[in-house]
């Protein structure tokens, strides 16, 4: 009865693996690698899944063969009451270890390629990864640049990054360039990975160690881009483009609002005021917010009217998060003020607006 | 031989007189019955997995599609502590420890464990361990930090609420209980077997839980001293965890790891002997190789203890000590195929017959290879710094936590249930149950592999819509369902095979073992007669000593080691004393009392002595009219 279930059950349970595989690819996922890091490390993984193909196919062969051959018949005699036969057994002993052997090769050889500790020379890009509940800190120490929950690389450089917490423990995992490392108090943890010439885009990821309340929203983007294009964007950042006066009074209602609601209290804006820095280090740094693709730790598209609700109730978006709400349920001034802050952090860097949301539309997600 | 036995009463007790009920609620609360604690053990670990199943099925509830708002995240972070926490210490492990229990006795023909009261205290402080961590969801909050309870997230600075002490204290206590009953087999399995069964003989049930206790015995220490630093420092300003302080959390992690790896084979050898019961009998064969089964128990035993770092990989520990870990974690993939291959082979040239407990075997073998697969993967350190805390990882251990130890464990209910009640439970509601169930398993966990695979980290109580994952998870959900059903149609039937279950004699399945001899359910005494042995699979030689090449001893043999009757120790009020002030001090402790706990030491002191200085209490058993005094 059982052996009918059974021997149909067994095509199915091998092809649905196989079909998976053809649609795997995503934009956080392992299975579409878009550097050597992650290269190396979804090779190895398709190689110990080629490798366990037949050994699934003759353990559950012999498994099925055997249930059938030996399947109890009305006119069965008892069975030989063999304690098992040496030779066999050497040989099954023999067959897990040359499998074991197999995979442990290229694993190791993979460790010292992909683990080893590398010292950083002028031509890499060196970033200090800060985690903080439920946020990224990426400083770059070379340029003296300090920013929020997106990562900026040039394409074709090898990129060192320094891993710390400023709480509890995360782990910094970029899944179609990296992998993962923690980020540990106390301890210094590095990541290094080299990007592809060619290879610009914006790519996601995560945290991936529990760090309780809102875990699930402490997302990143990194976005790759052209040597040139890098060399601008730090640029802005070096010099911020200090607005004091806006045409648009939307965003100098904003600018306003951003002191009296007291945001520069825990941000800092380097467009605010020429030379002055605000805010403290546990907190998002905010300048060029205009130049970012999201908002509230990448977890929403950084639109003017995301910007605003998350502004406006950062609980409703994003649960537990740190950032108060700054306004009484009640207060009859609530959405304008948050679409003014909005409009006026978005306007951070940018000569036009739009410029932002241009390329966050054209960028993989 | 006369029937009806008499019974001798040795003298009293100076503190309390020893209790002597055998009916109520007192009996089970003053038993030394390895066979009442035993069940004790099982009805407990099961309730506590229907908790934990309900906590899962809340899990899947909210992942059923992205941004799902049914349990929010401090919600979320507690349901998938308390079912990782549960299903760990709470359900699977107790329920080997149960099993081990009621059969090891019965499997090396003894008449109880070696020390009857740390039996019986070694259940009460778990399930009162147990129970205090669930009250935790009505005074404030359960745990919130993961079943692994990271540091720093424990200190009081990250997490103020009283769940971290429920985790603490509970588990702290129950491993208090864990650790005792594994001397206690250690002691029992090594000095107590029948006549004539040499270590060689020792059934393979017995034997892994022999390994199991030696594994109890070196793992639970560390995570003790762990527990024991975050109590300190949440209680008494300690500074074990203070990050501010200085202090490295990774500490933490070494110390919970070298537990928490053997513990996953403490789980899994009991499965493992339990699949070593389960083939043989349903075959009709003795066990392919039986000495290269315990050796690689052994091996495994051993290698447990020098793996644990493939847990933190992807913590920078550096290319060299991730080669040596990996390459720890290789070798033991070596044992447990050779196991894998050693069922096969029982069964190979065997007469097998399609019972509800070899369906989960044969289950246990098909999920657990995949599971065996996945580990060897992520064994790797190159690639487990992608797949580390993704769904990939959820996948593979529960193939072989739940796929591995719970369905052998299912396996085992089906099987042992006629010897521990005498009836039992319906075959044809069984294989239905069977099916539904391993099909619901791998609904939940195979399609988690590619979430994981996708890009899904574990413990997040919400992911984005369009990353691709909404099949996966939505496919999981049901699976769930699925699995839930099978779960249901299983209590039924042990309600139905408890009520109305068809009666059977001795030996239903035709079994190789000892416990299979004596009646079903067993008497008291155990054994009428003191069994001798003196080959493997002694009932199995009984029943045809053509076929083994043995002449079995004679019925009678044993009753020469009986001559002075069958000792039964005394029931006893202080293991459950003892317990309740260890627990009841624990809260006091908890809530600053420190009068309160003060008190509760006393009590404890008091029944410690209480227990040292009662007496030596019971009777003894003769089957032949004579009559004498102990």
């Amino acid at each position: 009865m059982p052996m009918r279930w059974l021997r149909r059950a067994l095509p199915v349970a091998f092809l649905a693996p196989l079909l998976a595989g053809c649609s795997l690819d995503g934009v956080q996922s392992i299975m579409s690698p878009a550097a050597s890091i992650a290269r190396e490390q979804h090779g190895l993984f398709m190689w110990t899944w080629y490798l366990s193909i037949p050994v699934m196919v003759g353990v559950f062969g012999v498994l099925f063969y055997v249930l059938f051959k030996y399947r109890r018949r009305r006119d069965d005699e008892m069975p030989d009451q063999s304690h098992g036969n040496p030779m066999t057994e050497v040989i099954l002993t023999i067959v897990p270890i040359i499998i074991v052997i197999m995979v442990a090769v290229p694993s190791v050889r993979s460790i010292f390629r992909t683990q080893t500790v590398v010292q950083a020379t002028s031509d890499d890009v060196v970033i200090h990864v800060t985690g903080y509940q439920w946020w990224w800190k990426f400083d770059y120490p070379q340029y003296g640049v300090t920013t929020a929950n997106e990562m900026h690389i040039p394409a074709g450089k090898r990129v060192i990054l320094q891993l710390n917490s400023g709480d509890v423990v995360h782990a910094f995992w970029a899944p179609r360039l990296a992998g993962k490392v923690d980020l540990i108090p106390n301890q210094d943890n590095r990541l290094w990975f080299d990007t592809d010439p060619d290879g610009t885009g914006i790519f996601t990821g995560q945290c991936a160690e529990l760090c309780l309340g809102a875990h699930a929203y402490m997302r990143f983007r990194i976005v790759v881009s052209e040597q040139d294009e890098f060399d601008d964007w730090v640029a802005e950042f070096q010099q911020p483009a200090v607005v004091t006066t806006a045409t648009d009074p939307l965003i100098a209602q904003g600018r306003q609002l951003v002191a009296s609601k007291g945001c520069i209290g825990c941000h800092n804006i380097g467009n605010y005021s020429e030379g002055v820095k605000f805010g403290q280090p546990q907190y998002p740094d905010l300048t060029n917010f205009g130049l970012r693709h999201t908002v509230g730790a990448a977890i929403l598209d950084a639109t003017p009217e995301n910007v605003a609700t998350w502004i406006r109730d950062p609980q409703e978006v994003k649960p537990g998060a740190r950032m108060p709400t700054l306004w009484q349920a009640n207060d009859p001034n609530r959405d304008q003020e948050a679409a003014a802050i909005a409009a006026y952090l978005l306007s951070l860097g940018v000569e036009d607006g739009t410029q932002a949301l241009a390329q966050a539309s054209t960028g993989g997600n | 031989m006369a029937t009806a036995p008499t019974v001798t009463s040795p003298t009293r007790g100076k503190i309390f007189n020893r209790p002597t009920w055998t009916t109520g609620v007192g009996s089970w609360l003053t038993t030394i019955d390895h066979k009442r604690l035993g069940l004790l053990y099982i009805c407990t670990a099961f309730m506590f997995m229907i908790f934990a199943a309900v906590e899962a099925g809340l899990i899947r509830l909210q992942l059923l599609s992205p941004t799902m708002n049914i349990v929010n995240p401090d919600h979320f972070n507690q349901l998938f502590t308390m079912h990782g926490v549960t299903m760990v210490f709470l359900a699977i492990m107790p329920l080997g420890i149960g099993l081990a229990n009621y059969f090891v006795p019965l499997q090396i023909g003894a008449r109880d464990l070696a020390f009857p009261r740390l039996n019986a205290f070694g259940y009460w402080i778990y399930a009162l361990g147990g129970l205090m961590i669930y009250t935790s969801w009505f005074l404030g909050g359960a745990p919130d930090v993961g079943w692994f309870a990271y540091a720093p997230l424990t200190s009081l600075s990250h997490n103020p609420g009283l769940g971290v002490d429920f985790y603490m204290f509970g588990l702290f206590i129950s491993g208090i209980g864990t650790t005792g009953t594994a001397m206690n087999l250690i002691v029992t399995i090594i000095n107590m077997r029948a006549p004539g069964m040499t270590m060689m003989r020792v059934p393979v049930f017995t034997w892994m839980i022999l390994i199991m206790s030696f594994m109890i015995i070196y793992a639970f220490p560390p995570l003790t001293i762990a527990f024991i630093e975050v109590i300190l420092d949440r209680t008494f300003g300690t500074l074990f965890f203070v990050q501010e302080a200085g202090a490295l959390p990774i500490l933490w992690q070494h110390l919970f790891w070298i537990f928490g790896h053997p513990e996953v084979y403490i789980i899994i050898l009991p499965a493992f002997g339990v699949i070593s019961e389960i083939i043989p009998t349903f075959s009709r064969k003795s066990l392919f190789g039986y000495p290269v089964m315990i050796l690689s128990g052994i091996l495994i035993g051993f290698m447990g203890a020098a793996v644990w770092t493939h847990h933190m990989f992807t913590t920078g520990l550096g290319p060299v000590v991730n080669t040596a870990f990996s390459l720890t974690s290789f070798v033991i993939g070596i044992p447990t195929g050779i196991k894998i291959f050693n069922w096969l082979g029982t069964m190979w040239g065997g007469s097998i017959r399609f019972t509800t407990p070899i369906i989960y075997a044969i289950a246990f073998l098909i999920t657990f290879t995949l599971g065996g697969i996945t580990g060897i993967m992520l064994a790797m350190p190159t690639f487990d710094a992608q797949v580390h805390d993704t769904y990939f990882v959820v996948a593979h251990f529960h193939y072989v936590m739940g796929g591995g130890a719970l369905l052998s464990y299912l396996g085992a209910l089906y099987y042992w249930f006629p010897k521990m009640t005498g009836r039992m439970m319906s075959e044809r509601l069984g294989k239905i149950a069977a099916f539904i169930t391993v099909i619901g398993f791998h609904g939940i966990f195979f399609p988690q592999h590619i979430a994981g695979l996708l890009g899904m980290p574990r413990r997040i109580q919400t992911y984005p819509a369009g990353i691709g994952l909404e099949l996966w998870n939505a496919l999981s959900t049901v699976g769930s369902w699925l699995m839930g059903i099978g779960l249901v149609l299983i209590a039924i039937n042990v309600i139905h095979g408890l009520t109305r279950g068809k009666r059977v004699g001795d030996d239903p399945w035709d079994a190789r073992t000892l416990e299979w001899e004596t009646s079903s359910p067993p008497p008291y005494y155990d054994f009428k007669v003191q069994p001798v042995v003196n080959s493997l699979d002694p009932l199995w030689a009984r029943k045809h000593p053509e076929a083994m090449h043995v002449t079995p001893p004679a019925p009678d043999a044993g009753a020469k080691y009986d001559a002075g009757g069958i000792h039964i120790p005394g029931q006893s009020w202080y293991p459950f004393l003892a317990s309740a002030a260890i627990m009841f001090g624990c809260y006091a402790l908890m809530y600053d009392n420190f009068i309160l706990a003060i008190v509760c030491g006393l009590f404890f002191i008091f029944t410690i002595f209480g227990w040292a200085f009662e007496g030596v209490g019971g009777h003894h058993v003769h089957f032949d009219g004579a009559k004498e005094n102990a």
